[in-house]
């Protein structure tokens, strides 16, 4: 009962916090809804048994990746939201197209699969603990994902320079 | 069933409060006992007038924090004014959760111990560019991001020199680290991981914007930095916040590299006796760790001139990161050569 | 069984973080009830060493703080794959050694051209 009742609180939070985020004026604000956005999200993975996961998700997620969202926006220097024209003119044909979006997100969840089971089992992950779990797959199983990821990591290097030095040069 | 959750959650609470307690009494008197040594070793006598030998006056200032007046400037973003501090305070509060003080006595022995820590520092970040945004002020907004980028840089190098540790411990327990260092003749990682110990000292002294790393906050450059239009209790919040971080970082220098609570095996095969001393006697050994890396801090303090924030982000990204990654692929070497 | 599991180590860290908040805040709230309040508009300006503030407060700043915040982003998400590598570090053995070093040349690559690039210089 007690892990359905965290669930359902997490949920809702999240949902909301997530609603939140869009609808704030100030930027700055937004910004801030999302860090307790994801330390829900992090209790959320506590909750399925994935401790390191929770440790990633604030560390790099809550305290790299917004840390840089927040820069972006200081460095944007809005003070409140942009008011741009409007993508499509008329509403009722926006709330059209959104509706059928949701219609077709829905239909589509009654066709969801469960993923395959995973490679250890609960106890095995209780006993060595999550890390070292994650650990004896990764590195072995999953080799060549993880040097792709490598890869990954070095075009996002050379593309983040590459761009924001082209700015300073202009 | 609900009987037993009470009362695993009235350990819990007696526990905090005893940690919170110990900790906000410490960091008071780190306050005193840092302008002592300072002052001493300028020649000078530091705090002597309030209470015998000048004791209490951190309770003085803390007494004159709480009463001063509550000045919000004008046009300040007001609830990230009032949020900041206590983002500040809370989060190197809440790393003194998962610190193991002696054997058995740590309030949440979570199997990801460092990484929580790891999570800690990431958010004080937090604190400092919001209270400098939220200031409306251009000294503080730039303090702010001077010093949010300098916590940024400094914490990839200090999360690769423990990772030294990690290897050499195999776990993420702060618990398994201490009691792995029994194994090896000094008790300590801080011998072998040398250069891990440098990095981590080096990086700690920035994470916390002591100097030689406080530019910042320096009076002489942007007046306070970002915490410049703090004043009452909002400012002992940050002011209990960064000796709270600094004794966050003597804790984990002391369990991770200088043997937390144990002493070298040779000691205890000389003297015998002191296998038979109960548990909590061990935390003194863990104090007298903590305080001596807490000297150190008060003596570079003393010491050392401030440096530049180009050569200060240099130091970080150019030097410290190579210098670790070295140590990393070294100590990977040499844990498969033996 | 799935969906019983309960983290109960973390149960004291919740507990704490919820102690450390109402310490902070509770004395925040308290102190404002007991001190006393007079707001004039000298007092209340921004400080710049006496004189009247000059220029808007938030003007826009280099680029520098983003790059350095980018190249954060890519060394955490790297250092985060350390530790996994590190804590299993007895059970994997040679191959596994050889597997990182080869991750860790990568991202050299990546950092020798930041730094040639002088991402890493700020003046």
């Amino acid at each position: 009962m007690l892990p359905e009742l965290f669930f359902g609180y997490y949920a809702a939070m999240i949902v909301f916090l997530s609603v939140l985020v869009i609808t704030r004026k100030n930027p700055v604000h937004s910004v801030m809804w999302m860090l307790l956005l994801f330390f829900h999200i992090a209790g959320l993975y506590l909750f399925l048994n994935a401790e390191f996961i929770a440790a990633i998700q604030v560390i790099v997620y809550a305290g790299a990746i917004l840390v840089l969202f927040l820069f972006v926006v200081l460095l944007l220097n809005l003070r409140e939201e942009l008011q741009t024209a409007k993508f499509i003119r008329s509403w009722p044909a926006g709330l059209l197209i959104s509706g059928g979006i949701i219609v077709a997100i829905i239909s589509a969840l009654r066709s969801f699969v469960l993923a395959p089971q995973g490679m250890h089992t609960i106890e095995f992950i209780k006993r060595e603990t999550h890390t070292k779990a994650l650990g004896t797959i990764l590195y072995t199983e999953y080799l060549f994902p993880f040097e792709i990821a490598s890869l990954v990591l070095l075009v996002a290097i050379i593309g983040a320079i590459v761009l924001a030095k082209k700015k300073t040069r202009s | 069933m609900y009987i037993d959750l009470m009362l695993n959650i009235g350990m819990i609470l007696l526990k905090i409060a005893v940690v919170i307690g110990v900790a906000l009494l410490h960091v008071a008197y780190a306050t005193y006992w840092e302008r002592k040594v300072i002052g001493h070793m300028q020649v000078r006598l530091g705090p002597i007038e309030v209470g015998p030998h000048g004791l209490l006056q951190p309770i003085a200032d803390g007494v004159k924090l709480f009463f001063k007046e509550d000045i919000i400037p004008a046009n300040a973003d007001k609830p990230l004014f009032y949020i900041a501090p206590v983002i500040f305070f809370v989060s190197t509060m809440t790393a003194l959760s998962v610190l193991p003080f002696f054997e058995g006595f740590v309030i949440a022995d979570i199997n990801i111990g460092l990484l929580f820590l790891f999570a800690m520092s990431s958010l004080g970040a937090y604190g400092i560019i919001i209270s400098g945004w939220s200031s409306n002020s251009k000294y503080a907004f730039l303090g702010g991001l001077r010093s949010a980028s300098q916590v940024i840089s400094y914490e990839i190098a200090m999360g690769m020199s423990l990772v030294g540790v990690m290897i050499m411990a195999g776990s993420l327990n702060l618990s398994d680290i201490v009691k792995a260092q029994q194994q090896y003749p000094t008790g300590m990682f801080a011998v072998p991981q040398f250069l891990g110990f440098f990095i981590f000292t080096v990086s700690a002294l920035a994470e916390t914007n002591r100097l030689p790393f406080d530019l910042p906050e320096a009076e002489s450059e942007l007046v306070a930095g970002y915490f410049t239009e703090y004043s009452g209790f909002r400012f002992a919040l940050f002011f209990l916040g960064e000796y709270t971080g600094m004794l966050v970082m003597s804790s984990i220098s002391a369990i991770c590299f200088l043997g937390g609570w144990t002493v070298p095996q040779f000691i205890t095969g000389w003297f015998p006796f002191l296998l038979q001393l109960p548990a909590w006697f061990w935390v003194l050994v863990f104090l007298a760790k903590v305080y001596a890396f807490m000297f150190f801090y008060y003596w570079v303090r003393a010491t050392l001139p401030r440096y530049r924030y180009d050569q200060l982000m240099s130091i970080g990204w150019k030097m410290l990161i190579p210098l670790a990654l070295l140590n990393i692929v070294v100590t990977a070497m040499v844990k498969i050569l033996l | 069984m799935p969906g019983t599991y309960l983290p109960s180590d973390y149960l004291p860290i919740l507990v704490f973080l919820m102690v450390a908040t109402a310490f902070g805040m509770g004395a925040l709230l308290i102190g404002s009830i007991l001190r006393l309040r007079r707001p004039y508009p000298e007092k209340l300006m921004p400080y710049e060493s006496g004189n009247p503030p000059v220029g808007e407060p938030r003007q826009r700043f280099s680029v520098k703080f983003y790059i350095i915040a980018m190249l954060f982003v890519v060394f955490d998400v790297e250092t985060v794959f350390l530790y996994p590598w590190a804590v299993v570090f007895d059970k994997i053995g040679l191959y596994a050694f050889i597997e990182m070093i080869i991750f860790i040349v990568i991202l050299l690559v990546g950092y020798v051209y930041a730094w040639r690039k002088e991402a890493f210089k700020w003046d």
